[in-house]
């Protein structure tokens, strides 16, 4: 029990990491990962409402008919993203304005409610916690790094300290909306050649 | 003349699906074939606009009076689920032959973002109701304009010899990312 435990963990971490290996969510990746802070930030907000659902789906799987299961993770769902949104706006205020409408956003994220239709559903709690978790770090980690590669080159800086030389001329394309849809082929590309091995 | 204005520039400037990023995952999901990209935009534009509509009101004439902001995105997502499910029962008794051709997409637009961004969008921007109509109209045709576009451009990579890395959702991206560069140019217009 204990392996597997484990196993539902680590699987989102490189096997079925989002948004490489699943291709979901792809709003926030593509919209938040301006600079490593807010990729991290809109991450972990998500790992939370993953988690979060994931438990609270896996405790009523046996009471919530299969019927109108959908409507009843989406409530689910957009409970802890409210409960996340008011944490961010009391805490975070910051990060709060500039994910501004993608905190709502995550409501519709399809990776919350894959999980929880996919594995909450079918699941007792702590493998669906452990499956939650390691999904939601998995996507922390992937925003958290093609924010790295966008804030590098378009800004020359990684979270916010001076990187690249002062004659660095920072690559615009980059942080704008077409260099975010480049860069995020490109690091699938990448990731498929590492797959192969 | 202001309308005219704001619904090019929800239409090219900030065009939802490749300024904004929201629709994203239809957008990679339906653009493989011109007929499944004609039948989500449809979809989209036909529920987008209803959406807007619908959870203006909500916003204007529910939760505000109520003082129940703060559950503003489980009531819409509620609203907008519920529309969906109401259209999808409507369109199969009245205009069967819409509903075929919608098919299996409007269900999937309850977890579209870019209905719910929309709505969202028109409520933080206060816009009032005629503008919110708008807007929910110029941004759904973007939506479809967009959508069409990259499934044309799809299909003839289908002809192309693409590296094996990065063929399928890895070049669908990069072909995104190109459209958006076009679309970039809009910018200096309004």
């Amino acid at each position: 029990m204990a392996k597997t435990i484990v196993q539902e963990f680590t699987k989102g971490l490189w096997d079925e990491i989002p948004p490489f290996r699943l291709v979901l969510g792809l709003c926030p990746t593509l919209a938040v990962t301006k600079s490593v802070e807010n990729g991290l930030g809109m991450g972990l907000a998500t790992t939370f409402v993953i988690v979060g659902s994931n438990i609270l789906v896996s405790m009523l799987r046996n009471i919530i008919p299969s019927k109108v299961r959908i409507a009843c993770f989406i409530v689910v769902i957009a409970t802890f993203v409210t409960v996340v949104e008011l944490l961010m706006q009391a805490y975070t205020y910051p990060l709060f304005l500039t994910l501004g409408i993608f905190i709502p956003l995550i409501v519709v994220n399809c990776i919350v409610l894959g999980r929880a239709e996919a594995f909450a559903f079918k699941n007792p709690v702590l493998p669906s916690l452990a499956d939650g978790l390691g999904i939601g770090i998995g996507f922390t980690l992937a925003l958290g790094s093609l924010g790295a590669v966008r804030e590098l080159f378009g800004n020359g800086t990684l979270l916010g300290a001076q990187i690249m030389p002062a004659s660095f001329q920072p690559f615009g394309f980059m942080v704008q909306a077409p260099g975010a849809f480049v860069c995020l082929g490109l690091m699938l590309c990448v990731m498929n050649v590492l797959g192969k091995k | 003349m202001d309308f005219i204005l704001l619904a090019i520039s929800c239409i090219f400037v900030n065009n939802i699906l490749l300024a904004q990023y929201l629709g994203n995952c239809p957008f990679l999901g339906t653009s493989k074939k011109m007929d499944t990209a004609v039948g989500m935009a449809m979809a989209v534009v036909f529920v987008l606009v209803l959406a807007g509509v619908i959870t203006w009101v909500t916003e204007y004439f529910l939760l505000r009076p109520l003082g129940l902001e703060y559950l503003r995105t489980i009531a819409f997502i509620l609203v907008i689920a519920a529309l969906v499910q109401f259209v999808e029962m409507f369109l199969k008794k009245s205009i069967p032959a819409l509903y075929a051709g919608l098919g299996i997409f409007l269900p999937l637009i309850t977890t579209n973002c870019a209905v719910l961004g929309v709505c969202l969008i028109n409520i933080n921007e206060e816009y009032n109701f005629i503008t919110s109509l708008i807007t929910s109209v110029a941004y759904a045709a973007g939506f479809g304009l967009a959508l069409v576009l990259f499934a044309g451009v799809r299909e003839r990579i289908l002809l192309a010899r693409v590296p094996k890395p990065l063929q399928d959702t890895s070049i669908g991206l990069v072909t995104a990312g190109m459209l958006a560069l076009t679309f970039y140019a809009f910018k200096g217009m309004v």
